[in-house]
Protein backbone atom coordinates (compact mmCIF):
# COMPACT_ATOMS: atom_id res chain seq x y z
CA UNK A 1 0.00 0.00 0.00
CA UNK A 2 1.44 3.53 -0.65
CA UNK A 3 -0.22 6.85 -1.13
CA UNK A 4 -0.94 9.12 -3.86
CA UNK A 5 -2.17 12.54 -4.06
CA UNK A 6 -3.20 13.44 -7.45
CA UNK A 7 -3.41 17.36 -8.22
CA UNK A 8 -5.89 18.48 -10.34
CA UNK A 9 -5.61 21.27 -12.60
CA UNK A 10 -8.22 23.40 -10.92
CA UNK A 11 -5.93 22.98 -8.04
CA UNK A 12 -8.10 20.20 -6.15
CA UNK A 13 -6.14 17.60 -4.36
CA UNK A 14 -6.85 13.92 -4.58
CA UNK A 15 -5.49 11.25 -1.81
CA UNK A 16 -5.67 7.68 -2.82
CA UNK A 17 -4.21 4.91 -0.93
CA UNK A 18 -2.83 2.16 -3.80
CA UNK A 19 -2.07 -1.14 -3.82
CA UNK A 20 1.39 -2.12 -4.74
CA UNK A 21 1.60 -3.61 -8.21
CA UNK A 22 -1.38 -1.37 -8.91
CA UNK A 23 -0.59 1.56 -11.27
CA UNK A 24 -0.92 5.64 -10.71
CA UNK A 25 -3.86 5.18 -13.41
CA UNK A 26 -5.52 2.58 -11.93
CA UNK A 27 -5.90 4.50 -8.91
CA UNK A 28 -7.46 7.41 -10.60
CA UNK A 29 -9.97 5.87 -12.48
CA UNK A 30 -10.77 3.09 -9.47
CA UNK A 31 -11.73 6.10 -7.42
CA UNK A 32 -13.35 8.03 -10.07
CA UNK A 33 -11.13 10.90 -10.04
CA UNK A 34 -11.84 13.09 -12.78
CA UNK A 35 -8.77 13.84 -15.56
CA UNK A 36 -7.57 10.36 -16.57
CA UNK A 37 -9.12 9.16 -19.63
CA UNK A 38 -6.95 6.27 -20.18
CA UNK A 39 -8.81 5.26 -23.29
CA UNK A 40 -6.51 2.37 -24.00
CA UNK A 41 -7.20 0.78 -20.55
CA UNK A 42 -3.70 0.84 -19.51
CA UNK A 43 -1.65 -0.78 -22.50
CA UNK A 44 0.43 2.15 -23.21
CA UNK A 45 -1.71 2.47 -26.18
CA UNK A 46 -2.63 6.51 -25.96
CA UNK A 47 -1.47 9.50 -23.91
CA UNK A 48 -4.76 9.94 -22.02
CA UNK A 49 -3.52 9.14 -18.48
CA UNK A 50 -0.80 11.72 -18.51
CA UNK A 51 0.68 13.25 -15.46
CA UNK A 52 3.21 15.36 -14.33
CA UNK A 53 5.41 14.02 -11.72
CA UNK A 54 6.79 15.69 -8.69
CA UNK A 55 10.05 17.28 -8.64
CA UNK A 56 10.75 15.64 -5.76
CA UNK A 57 9.69 12.30 -6.70
CA UNK A 58 11.40 12.39 -10.38
CA UNK A 59 14.29 10.31 -9.66
CA UNK A 60 12.26 7.78 -7.74
CA UNK A 61 9.72 7.36 -10.57
CA UNK A 62 12.19 7.17 -13.12
CA UNK A 63 12.05 8.47 -16.66
CA UNK A 64 9.21 6.85 -19.79
CA UNK A 65 10.14 4.05 -21.57
CA UNK A 66 10.46 4.40 -25.60
CA UNK A 67 6.93 3.50 -26.76
CA UNK A 68 5.75 5.73 -23.51
CA UNK A 69 8.35 8.67 -25.04
CA UNK A 70 6.83 8.04 -28.57
CA UNK A 71 2.93 8.60 -27.21
CA UNK A 72 3.62 11.65 -25.05
CA UNK A 73 4.98 12.96 -27.88
CA UNK A 74 1.35 13.25 -29.29
CA UNK A 75 0.33 14.90 -25.50
CA UNK A 76 0.02 19.12 -25.83
CA UNK A 77 0.99 19.50 -22.65
CA UNK A 78 4.35 17.39 -22.01
CA UNK A 79 7.36 18.77 -20.24
CA UNK A 80 10.30 16.75 -18.64
CA UNK A 81 8.21 15.58 -15.84
CA UNK A 82 5.71 14.15 -18.37
CA UNK A 83 4.56 10.20 -17.39
CA UNK A 84 1.84 8.13 -18.69
CA UNK A 85 0.51 7.04 -15.40
CA UNK A 86 -0.63 3.70 -16.47
CA UNK A 87 3.29 3.10 -16.21
CA UNK A 88 3.98 3.80 -13.04
CA UNK A 89 2.89 1.31 -10.50
CA UNK A 90 3.36 1.37 -7.16
CA UNK A 91 6.16 0.55 -4.88
CA UNK A 92 7.49 0.65 -1.09
CA UNK A 93 9.65 3.73 -2.85
CA UNK A 94 6.82 5.39 -3.98
CA UNK A 95 4.48 5.83 -0.68
CA UNK A 96 3.83 9.29 -0.78
CA UNK A 97 3.97 10.06 -4.23
CA UNK A 98 3.26 13.34 -5.77
CA UNK A 99 1.33 13.44 -9.24
CA UNK A 100 0.01 16.67 -11.23
CA UNK A 101 -2.69 16.15 -14.02
CA UNK A 102 -2.77 18.59 -17.19
CA UNK A 103 -5.34 20.68 -17.85
CA UNK A 104 -6.69 17.81 -20.40
CA UNK A 105 -6.14 15.07 -21.80
CA UNK A 106 -6.09 14.70 -26.01
CA UNK B 1 -14.14 -22.81 -56.56
CA UNK B 2 -13.18 -20.38 -58.70
CA UNK B 3 -13.14 -16.79 -57.84
CA UNK B 4 -16.75 -15.97 -59.19
CA UNK B 5 -18.69 -19.24 -57.83
CA UNK B 6 -16.88 -17.80 -54.37
CA UNK B 7 -17.94 -14.65 -54.41
CA UNK B 8 -21.74 -16.05 -55.39
CA UNK B 9 -21.19 -18.57 -52.43
CA UNK B 10 -20.01 -15.89 -50.17
CA UNK B 11 -22.74 -13.53 -50.99
CA UNK B 12 -25.66 -15.10 -49.39
CA UNK B 13 -24.58 -14.01 -45.99
CA UNK B 14 -25.80 -16.57 -43.71
CA UNK B 15 -24.36 -18.88 -45.74
CA UNK B 16 -20.95 -17.43 -44.65
CA UNK B 17 -20.09 -20.17 -42.45
CA UNK B 18 -20.05 -22.69 -45.47
CA UNK B 19 -17.55 -20.97 -47.58
CA UNK B 20 -14.35 -22.48 -47.15
CA UNK B 21 -12.12 -19.58 -44.68
CA UNK B 22 -9.48 -19.26 -47.67
CA UNK B 23 -11.92 -17.48 -49.95
CA UNK B 24 -13.52 -14.96 -47.12
CA UNK B 25 -12.69 -11.77 -48.49
CA UNK B 26 -13.50 -9.38 -45.39
CA UNK B 27 -12.65 -6.17 -47.94
CA UNK B 28 -15.75 -6.50 -50.04
CA UNK B 29 -17.47 -2.85 -50.39
CA UNK B 30 -20.95 -4.59 -50.65
CA UNK B 31 -21.09 -6.15 -47.64
CA UNK B 32 -20.79 -2.87 -46.23
CA UNK B 33 -23.43 -1.31 -48.12
CA UNK B 34 -25.56 -4.57 -47.47
CA UNK B 35 -25.21 -3.92 -43.82
CA UNK B 36 -24.16 -7.61 -44.31
CA UNK B 37 -20.33 -7.40 -42.76
CA UNK B 38 -21.16 -9.10 -39.21
CA UNK B 39 -21.45 -12.53 -39.96
CA UNK B 40 -17.95 -12.14 -41.20
CA UNK B 41 -16.28 -10.87 -39.08
CA UNK B 42 -17.93 -12.73 -36.17
CA UNK B 43 -16.49 -15.77 -38.49
CA UNK B 44 -13.05 -14.75 -38.47
CA UNK B 45 -12.85 -13.81 -34.71
CA UNK B 46 -13.52 -17.55 -33.65
CA UNK B 47 -11.93 -19.28 -36.44
CA UNK B 48 -9.14 -17.66 -37.73
CA UNK B 49 -8.24 -13.86 -36.22
CA UNK B 50 -5.32 -13.92 -38.34
CA UNK B 51 -6.53 -14.30 -42.23
CA UNK B 52 -4.74 -14.36 -45.05
CA UNK B 53 -7.11 -13.28 -48.34
CA UNK B 54 -5.42 -13.86 -51.57
CA UNK B 55 -7.97 -13.91 -54.51
CA UNK B 56 -9.84 -11.15 -53.94
CA UNK B 57 -10.37 -7.86 -55.67
CA UNK B 58 -7.81 -6.46 -52.91
CA UNK B 59 -4.91 -9.33 -53.66
CA UNK B 60 -3.27 -10.38 -51.02
CA UNK B 61 -3.70 -9.05 -47.43
CA UNK B 62 -3.59 -10.26 -43.82
CA UNK B 63 -7.06 -9.17 -41.83
CA UNK B 64 -6.41 -8.26 -38.11
CA UNK B 65 -9.95 -8.98 -36.56
CA UNK B 66 -9.61 -9.49 -32.73
CA UNK B 67 -9.31 -5.81 -30.55
CA UNK B 68 -5.98 -6.67 -29.01
CA UNK B 69 -4.43 -7.73 -31.84
CA UNK B 70 -5.32 -4.82 -33.54
CA UNK B 71 -3.82 -2.95 -30.95
CA UNK B 72 -0.64 -5.05 -30.85
CA UNK B 73 0.46 -3.92 -34.69
CA UNK B 74 -1.19 -0.45 -34.72
CA UNK B 75 1.24 0.11 -31.19
CA UNK B 76 4.12 -1.44 -33.62
CA UNK B 77 5.05 0.64 -36.11
CA UNK B 78 8.33 -0.56 -36.58
CA UNK B 79 7.51 -3.49 -37.83
CA UNK B 80 3.98 -2.42 -39.57
CA UNK B 81 4.86 0.82 -41.71
CA UNK B 82 2.08 3.05 -42.58
CA UNK B 83 4.02 3.99 -45.93
CA UNK B 84 2.73 4.58 -48.66
CA UNK B 85 -0.61 4.32 -47.69
CA UNK B 86 -3.14 3.18 -45.05
CA UNK B 87 -6.31 2.03 -47.07
CA UNK B 88 -6.66 -1.36 -48.87
CA UNK B 89 -6.77 -0.51 -52.77
CA UNK B 90 -8.20 -2.77 -54.97
CA UNK B 91 -5.74 -5.02 -57.55
CA UNK B 92 -7.05 -2.97 -60.47
CA UNK B 93 -6.91 0.58 -58.86
CA UNK B 94 -3.15 0.05 -57.43
CA UNK B 95 -1.73 1.85 -60.43
CA UNK B 96 -3.16 4.47 -59.12
CA UNK B 97 -2.68 4.45 -55.42
CA UNK B 98 -4.98 4.99 -52.91
CA UNK B 99 -5.93 8.37 -52.66
CA UNK B 100 -3.72 9.40 -49.21
CA UNK B 101 -0.49 8.19 -51.32
CA UNK B 102 2.06 10.60 -52.78
CA UNK B 103 0.55 13.30 -51.03
CA UNK B 104 2.80 13.99 -48.13
CA UNK B 105 0.47 13.04 -45.24
CA UNK B 106 1.60 12.58 -42.21
CA UNK B 107 -1.29 9.66 -41.40
CA UNK B 108 0.88 7.72 -44.27
CA UNK B 109 4.44 8.63 -42.63
CA UNK B 110 6.47 6.89 -40.31
CA UNK B 111 8.39 8.74 -37.61
CA UNK B 112 10.54 10.67 -37.19
CA UNK B 113 8.49 12.82 -40.14
CA UNK B 114 4.95 11.95 -39.20
CA UNK B 115 6.12 13.30 -35.49
CA UNK B 116 7.43 16.28 -36.27
CA UNK B 117 4.24 17.42 -39.05
CA UNK B 118 1.62 15.54 -36.37
CA UNK B 119 3.11 18.39 -33.91
CA UNK B 120 2.15 21.08 -36.26
CA UNK B 121 -1.02 20.84 -35.80
CA UNK B 122 -1.97 19.51 -32.63
CA UNK B 123 -2.37 22.44 -31.44
CA UNK B 124 -5.15 23.54 -33.74
CA UNK B 125 -7.14 20.70 -31.95
CA UNK B 126 -6.39 20.40 -28.51
CA UNK B 127 -8.67 20.86 -26.09
CA UNK B 128 -7.50 24.31 -24.78
CA UNK B 129 -7.88 25.23 -28.51
CA UNK B 130 -11.19 23.22 -28.73
CA UNK B 131 -12.47 25.95 -25.94
CA UNK B 132 -12.51 28.89 -27.83
CA UNK B 133 -14.02 26.72 -30.53
CA UNK B 134 -16.82 25.57 -28.90
CA UNK B 135 -19.20 28.39 -28.31
CA UNK B 136 -19.10 29.52 -32.41
CA UNK B 137 -19.78 25.14 -32.64
CA UNK B 138 -22.55 25.60 -30.63
CA UNK B 139 -24.26 29.00 -32.34
CA UNK B 140 -23.94 27.10 -35.71
CA UNK B 141 -25.41 24.10 -34.86
CA UNK B 142 -28.59 25.66 -33.12
CA UNK B 143 -28.88 27.56 -36.48
CA UNK B 144 -29.03 24.79 -38.66
CA UNK B 145 -31.35 23.35 -36.19
CA UNK B 146 -33.77 26.42 -36.12
CA UNK B 147 -33.72 26.39 -39.83
CA UNK B 148 -35.28 22.39 -39.96
CA UNK B 149 -38.90 22.30 -41.26
CA UNK B 150 -41.25 20.00 -38.61
CA UNK B 151 -43.18 17.80 -40.12
CA UNK B 152 -41.85 17.38 -42.98
CA UNK B 153 -39.01 14.54 -44.70
CA UNK B 154 -35.70 15.86 -44.60
CA UNK B 155 -32.31 14.05 -45.67
CA UNK B 156 -30.52 14.41 -41.96
CA UNK B 157 -27.43 13.45 -44.14
CA UNK B 158 -27.46 16.55 -46.15
CA UNK B 159 -29.28 19.24 -43.57
CA UNK B 160 -27.55 18.55 -40.91
CA UNK B 161 -24.08 16.26 -40.72
CA UNK B 162 -22.82 18.00 -43.45
CA UNK B 163 -23.44 21.10 -42.57
CA UNK B 164 -22.37 20.81 -38.74
CA UNK B 165 -18.77 19.29 -40.30
CA UNK B 166 -18.27 21.38 -43.38
CA UNK B 167 -18.81 24.82 -40.86
CA UNK B 168 -16.70 23.47 -38.09
CA UNK B 169 -14.02 22.66 -40.91
CA UNK B 170 -14.49 25.99 -42.38
CA UNK B 171 -14.12 27.69 -38.74
CA UNK B 172 -10.63 25.64 -37.78
CA UNK B 173 -9.07 26.85 -41.43
CA UNK B 174 -10.55 30.40 -41.07
CA UNK B 175 -12.30 30.20 -43.95
CA UNK B 176 -15.41 32.20 -45.04
CA UNK B 177 -18.33 29.84 -44.00
CA UNK B 178 -19.73 30.58 -47.62
CA UNK B 179 -17.35 28.34 -48.97
CA UNK B 180 -17.90 25.36 -46.63
CA UNK B 181 -19.39 23.14 -48.89
CA UNK B 182 -16.70 23.25 -51.55
CA UNK B 183 -14.68 21.09 -48.69
CA UNK B 184 -17.02 18.99 -48.49
CA UNK B 185 -17.13 17.94 -52.05
CA UNK B 186 -12.86 18.61 -52.21
CA UNK B 187 -13.19 15.88 -49.20
CA UNK B 188 -15.48 14.15 -51.44
CA UNK B 189 -13.64 14.40 -54.72
CA UNK B 190 -10.04 13.13 -52.49
CA UNK B 191 -11.55 9.48 -52.27
CA UNK B 192 -13.73 9.19 -55.09
CA UNK B 193 -12.69 6.87 -57.69
CA UNK B 194 -13.08 7.98 -61.00
CA UNK B 195 -15.76 6.05 -63.36
CA UNK B 196 -17.48 5.63 -59.97
CA UNK B 197 -19.97 8.84 -60.31
CA UNK B 198 -18.66 11.85 -58.85
CA UNK B 199 -15.49 12.31 -61.19
CA UNK B 200 -14.93 10.56 -64.42
CA UNK B 201 -11.42 10.57 -65.26
CA UNK B 202 -8.01 10.87 -63.27
CA UNK B 203 -7.16 13.72 -65.29
CA UNK B 204 -11.14 15.94 -64.04
CA UNK B 205 -9.90 14.79 -60.74
CA UNK B 206 -6.97 16.45 -60.82
CA UNK B 207 -8.27 19.47 -62.42
CA UNK B 208 -10.63 19.85 -59.50
CA UNK B 209 -7.64 18.94 -57.19
CA UNK B 210 -5.81 21.49 -58.79
CA UNK B 211 -8.71 24.60 -57.85
CA UNK B 212 -8.33 23.21 -54.01
CA UNK B 213 -4.94 24.15 -54.39
CA UNK B 214 -4.80 27.50 -55.69
CA UNK B 215 -7.90 28.13 -52.65
CA UNK B 216 -5.69 27.14 -49.83
CA UNK B 217 -2.49 28.55 -51.46
CA UNK B 218 -4.35 31.98 -52.10
CA UNK B 219 -5.59 31.61 -47.89
CA UNK B 220 -1.83 30.85 -46.89
CA UNK B 221 -0.92 33.80 -48.92
CA UNK B 222 -3.60 36.19 -47.27
CA UNK B 223 -2.79 34.87 -43.58
CA UNK B 224 1.10 35.05 -43.95
CA UNK B 225 0.63 38.97 -44.94
CA UNK B 226 -1.70 39.34 -41.93
CA UNK B 227 -1.54 39.34 -38.47
CA UNK B 228 -2.19 35.93 -36.49
CA UNK B 229 -5.78 35.09 -36.80
CA UNK B 230 -5.82 32.11 -34.40
CA UNK B 231 -7.13 29.76 -36.79
CA UNK B 232 -5.07 26.52 -38.68
CA UNK B 233 -4.11 28.44 -41.34
CA UNK B 234 -2.83 31.70 -39.92
CA UNK B 235 -0.69 29.02 -36.87
CA UNK B 236 0.96 27.33 -39.43
CA UNK B 237 2.11 30.86 -41.87
CA UNK B 238 3.33 31.88 -38.74
CA UNK B 239 4.71 29.30 -36.29
CA UNK B 240 8.32 29.46 -36.98
CA UNK B 241 8.50 25.47 -37.02
CA UNK B 242 5.79 25.82 -40.19
CA UNK B 243 5.97 28.84 -41.83
CA UNK B 244 9.23 27.73 -44.35
CA UNK B 245 7.50 23.95 -44.95
CA UNK B 246 7.31 22.98 -48.19
CA UNK B 247 3.94 24.11 -50.00
CA UNK B 248 3.01 20.64 -51.03
CA UNK B 249 3.49 19.35 -47.76
CA UNK B 250 1.38 22.38 -46.21
CA UNK B 251 -1.33 21.39 -49.12
CA UNK B 252 -0.88 17.66 -47.82
CA UNK B 253 -2.03 18.49 -44.35
CA UNK B 254 -4.93 20.10 -45.26
CA UNK B 255 -6.20 17.48 -47.26
CA UNK B 256 -5.47 15.40 -44.58
CA UNK B 257 -7.77 17.52 -41.80
CA UNK B 258 -10.01 17.88 -44.73
CA UNK B 259 -11.03 14.32 -45.53
CA UNK B 260 -10.16 13.13 -41.52
CA UNK B 261 -12.60 15.54 -40.26
CA UNK B 262 -15.36 15.02 -42.76
CA UNK B 263 -16.67 11.75 -43.12
CA UNK B 264 -15.78 10.28 -40.26
CA UNK B 265 -17.77 12.96 -38.13
CA UNK B 266 -20.46 13.10 -40.05
CA UNK B 267 -21.73 9.64 -40.47
CA UNK B 268 -21.25 9.41 -36.40
CA UNK B 269 -23.94 12.56 -36.33
CA UNK B 270 -25.72 10.24 -39.03
CA UNK B 271 -25.20 6.99 -37.05
CA UNK B 272 -26.55 8.26 -33.54
CA UNK B 273 -30.22 9.19 -34.57
CA UNK B 274 -29.82 5.98 -36.50
CA UNK B 275 -28.72 3.93 -33.57
CA UNK B 276 -31.32 5.93 -31.02
CA UNK B 277 -34.33 5.08 -33.67
CA UNK B 278 -32.99 1.19 -33.77
CA UNK B 279 -33.04 0.99 -29.90
CA UNK B 280 -35.83 3.16 -28.80
CA UNK B 281 -34.82 2.28 -25.05
CA UNK B 282 -31.84 3.42 -25.26
CA UNK B 283 -33.18 6.95 -26.71
CA UNK B 284 -35.25 7.04 -23.91
CA UNK B 285 -33.08 6.74 -21.24
CA UNK B 286 -30.86 9.85 -22.81
CA UNK B 287 -34.18 11.64 -23.24
CA UNK B 288 -34.41 10.91 -19.01
CA UNK B 289 -30.86 11.88 -18.52
CA UNK B 290 -29.35 14.44 -20.63
CA UNK B 291 -26.24 13.31 -19.07
CA UNK B 292 -25.44 10.52 -20.26
CA UNK B 293 -24.85 12.52 -24.02
CA UNK B 294 -21.13 11.99 -23.95
CA UNK B 295 -21.03 8.38 -22.84
CA UNK B 296 -23.59 8.02 -25.83
CA UNK B 297 -21.08 10.13 -28.03
CA UNK B 298 -18.85 7.12 -27.22
CA UNK B 299 -20.41 4.45 -27.73
CA UNK B 300 -21.94 5.69 -31.19
CA UNK B 301 -18.04 5.94 -32.21
CA UNK B 302 -17.86 2.14 -31.08
CA UNK B 303 -20.94 1.05 -32.78
CA UNK B 304 -20.48 3.26 -35.97
CA UNK B 305 -16.78 2.68 -36.73
CA UNK B 306 -16.65 5.40 -38.53
CA UNK B 307 -13.16 4.38 -40.48
CA UNK B 308 -13.80 0.25 -40.84
CA UNK B 309 -10.15 -0.63 -41.43
CA UNK B 310 -6.75 0.91 -41.19
CA UNK B 311 -3.40 -0.45 -43.21
CA UNK B 312 0.13 -1.64 -42.36
CA UNK B 313 2.79 -2.77 -44.44
CA UNK B 314 5.15 -5.29 -42.61
CA UNK B 315 8.89 -4.44 -42.65
CA UNK B 316 10.23 -7.56 -41.95
CA UNK B 317 8.93 -11.01 -41.57
CA UNK B 318 6.80 -11.38 -38.38
CA UNK B 319 5.11 -14.28 -36.27
CA UNK B 320 2.25 -13.38 -35.27
CA UNK B 321 -0.17 -15.70 -33.72
CA UNK B 322 1.18 -18.54 -35.40
CA UNK B 323 1.08 -16.50 -38.73
CA UNK B 324 4.06 -16.05 -40.84
CA UNK B 325 3.76 -12.58 -41.81
CA UNK B 326 6.17 -11.99 -44.82
CA UNK B 327 7.85 -8.78 -45.33
CA UNK B 328 6.29 -6.60 -48.01
CA UNK B 329 2.67 -7.78 -46.71
CA UNK B 330 -0.16 -5.94 -46.53
CA UNK B 331 -2.00 -6.26 -42.92
CA UNK B 332 -5.54 -4.75 -42.29
CA UNK B 333 -6.29 -3.99 -38.60
CA UNK B 334 -10.15 -3.77 -38.97
CA UNK B 335 -11.38 -1.94 -35.97
CA UNK B 336 -14.87 -2.12 -37.27
CA UNK B 337 -14.30 -6.01 -35.90
CA UNK B 338 -12.01 -5.12 -33.10
CA UNK B 339 -15.00 -3.24 -31.76
CA UNK B 340 -17.51 -6.28 -31.62
CA UNK B 341 -14.86 -8.40 -30.12
CA UNK B 342 -16.46 -9.22 -27.04
CA UNK B 343 -13.44 -10.63 -25.19
CA UNK B 344 -12.71 -6.80 -24.17
CA UNK B 345 -16.13 -5.51 -25.37
CA UNK B 346 -19.48 -6.56 -22.88
CA UNK B 347 -22.18 -7.45 -25.23
CA UNK B 348 -20.92 -5.56 -28.39
CA UNK B 349 -23.47 -5.82 -30.77
CA UNK B 350 -25.84 -4.20 -28.47
CA UNK B 351 -26.08 -0.30 -28.55
CA UNK B 352 -25.89 1.01 -24.47
CA UNK B 353 -25.58 4.43 -24.08
CA UNK B 354 -24.71 4.52 -20.24
CA UNK B 355 -21.74 1.54 -20.58
CA UNK B 356 -19.81 1.22 -17.52
CA UNK B 357 -16.51 2.47 -19.50
CA UNK B 358 -17.88 4.04 -23.35
CA UNK B 359 -14.45 5.44 -23.95
CA UNK B 360 -13.10 1.88 -24.50
CA UNK B 361 -13.23 1.35 -27.82
CA UNK B 362 -10.61 1.26 -31.10
CA UNK B 363 -12.29 3.31 -33.80
CA UNK B 364 -9.50 5.91 -33.22
CA UNK B 365 -6.84 3.81 -33.70
CA UNK B 366 -4.15 3.47 -30.70
CA UNK B 367 -0.32 3.82 -30.94
CA UNK B 368 1.07 7.09 -32.42
CA UNK B 369 -1.46 7.35 -34.69
CA UNK B 370 -4.03 7.53 -32.68
CA UNK B 371 -6.44 10.45 -34.60
CA UNK B 372 -5.80 13.61 -33.30
CA UNK B 373 -9.22 15.00 -34.18
CA UNK B 374 -10.71 12.84 -32.19
CA UNK B 375 -11.57 15.66 -29.03
CA UNK B 376 -13.16 17.98 -31.68
CA UNK B 377 -15.18 14.92 -33.47
CA UNK B 378 -16.73 14.25 -29.59
CA UNK B 379 -17.29 17.75 -29.36
CA UNK B 380 -19.49 18.63 -32.75
CA UNK B 381 -21.01 15.59 -31.48
CA UNK B 382 -21.77 16.18 -27.66
CA UNK B 383 -23.01 19.79 -28.84
CA UNK B 384 -25.01 19.61 -31.48
CA UNK B 385 -27.08 16.76 -29.14
CA UNK B 386 -27.15 19.06 -26.10
CA UNK B 387 -29.09 21.44 -29.08
CA UNK B 388 -31.13 19.13 -30.59
CA UNK B 389 -32.28 17.80 -27.16
CA UNK B 390 -32.69 21.48 -26.28
CA UNK B 391 -35.26 21.72 -29.18
CA UNK B 392 -36.63 18.17 -30.42
CA UNK B 393 -38.66 15.76 -28.31
CA UNK B 394 -38.15 13.30 -31.04
CA UNK B 395 -36.02 12.78 -34.60
CA UNK B 396 -37.58 9.88 -36.82
CA UNK B 397 -35.93 7.36 -38.80
CA UNK B 398 -38.71 7.39 -41.85
CA UNK B 399 -36.91 4.11 -43.77
CA UNK B 400 -33.30 2.24 -44.20
CA UNK B 401 -30.75 5.07 -45.04
CA UNK B 402 -28.50 4.25 -48.43
CA UNK B 403 -24.86 3.31 -46.67
CA UNK B 404 -21.71 4.25 -48.30
CA UNK B 405 -20.25 1.59 -51.17
CA UNK B 406 -16.56 0.58 -49.18
CA UNK B 407 -14.83 -0.94 -46.54
CA UNK B 408 -12.78 1.99 -45.72
CA UNK B 409 -15.61 5.14 -44.92
CA UNK B 410 -17.96 3.01 -42.86
CA UNK B 411 -21.41 5.42 -43.14
CA UNK B 412 -24.06 7.04 -44.76
CA UNK B 413 -25.22 8.86 -48.09
CA UNK B 414 -28.89 9.78 -47.60
CA UNK B 415 -31.14 9.23 -44.75
CA UNK B 416 -34.95 10.24 -44.48
CA UNK B 417 -36.01 11.61 -41.10
CA UNK B 418 -39.21 13.74 -39.79
CA UNK B 419 -38.86 15.60 -36.95
CA UNK B 420 -42.42 15.25 -35.56
CA UNK B 421 -42.83 18.70 -32.72
CA UNK B 422 -40.59 20.83 -31.30
CA UNK B 423 -40.83 21.09 -27.16
C1 LIG C 1 -15.58 10.11 -35.09
C2 LIG C 1 -14.73 10.72 -35.85
C3 LIG C 1 -13.36 10.20 -36.22
C4 LIG C 1 -12.90 8.92 -36.30
C5 LIG C 1 -13.64 7.63 -36.00
C6 LIG C 1 -11.51 9.00 -36.72
C7 LIG C 1 -10.68 7.89 -36.90
C8 LIG C 1 -9.34 7.95 -37.14
C9 LIG C 1 -8.46 6.81 -37.22
C10 LIG C 1 -8.91 5.36 -37.11
C11 LIG C 1 -7.20 7.26 -37.44
C12 LIG C 1 -5.94 6.42 -37.61
C13 LIG C 1 -5.52 5.80 -36.32
C14 LIG C 1 -4.41 4.80 -36.42
O1 LIG C 1 -3.85 4.59 -37.51
O2 LIG C 1 -4.07 4.23 -35.38
C15 LIG C 1 -7.27 8.70 -37.50
C16 LIG C 1 -6.21 9.53 -37.70
C17 LIG C 1 -6.33 10.88 -37.95
N1 LIG C 1 -7.47 11.65 -37.84
FE1 LIG C 1 -9.29 10.99 -37.26
N2 LIG C 1 -11.17 10.31 -36.90
C18 LIG C 1 -12.26 11.08 -36.60
C19 LIG C 1 -12.33 12.47 -36.64
C20 LIG C 1 -11.30 13.29 -37.03
C21 LIG C 1 -11.38 14.73 -37.13
C22 LIG C 1 -12.58 15.58 -36.76
C23 LIG C 1 -10.16 15.15 -37.61
C24 LIG C 1 -9.64 16.52 -37.93
C25 LIG C 1 -10.05 17.63 -37.65
C26 LIG C 1 -9.33 13.99 -37.78
C27 LIG C 1 -8.03 14.01 -38.21
C28 LIG C 1 -7.17 12.94 -38.19
C29 LIG C 1 -5.76 13.02 -38.53
C30 LIG C 1 -5.02 14.28 -38.95
C31 LIG C 1 -5.23 11.72 -38.38
C32 LIG C 1 -3.79 11.27 -38.59
C33 LIG C 1 -3.08 11.12 -37.26
C34 LIG C 1 -1.68 10.56 -37.37
O3 LIG C 1 -1.36 9.90 -38.36
O4 LIG C 1 -0.88 10.79 -36.45
N3 LIG C 1 -10.05 12.88 -37.42
N4 LIG C 1 -8.59 9.11 -37.30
Amino acid sequence: MGHVTYLAHDGRAYEVELEDGLSVMEGAVRNGIPGIDADCGGMCACATCHVHVADEWRAAVGNPGEQEDELLELAPERDDASRLSCQIVMSPQLDGLVVHMPESQH
Amino acid sequence: MSAAAAIIADTASPAVDNVPLAELDPARPDRFRSETWQPVFERLRREDPVHLSENGEFGRYWSITKYNDIMAIDTDHKSFSSEPGITLVRTADQQQGSPFQGMSMFIAMDPPKHDIQRKIVTPAVSPMNLQLLEPIIRERAAKILDDLPVGEEIDWVDKVSMELTAMTLATLFGMPQEDRRKLTYWSDVVTAVPGQGLVDTREQKLEIFSEYHAYFTRLWNERVNAEPTGDLISMLAHDPATRDMPPLEYFGNVILLTVGGNDTTRNTITGSVYALNRNPDEYRKLRADPGLIPSMVSETIRWQTPLAHMKRRATRDVEFRGKQIREGDTVAMWYVSGNRDDEVIDRPDEYIVDRARPRQHISFGFGIHRCVGNRLAELQLRVIWEEIMKRFPEIVVVDEPKRVYSSFVKGYESMRVVIPRRN
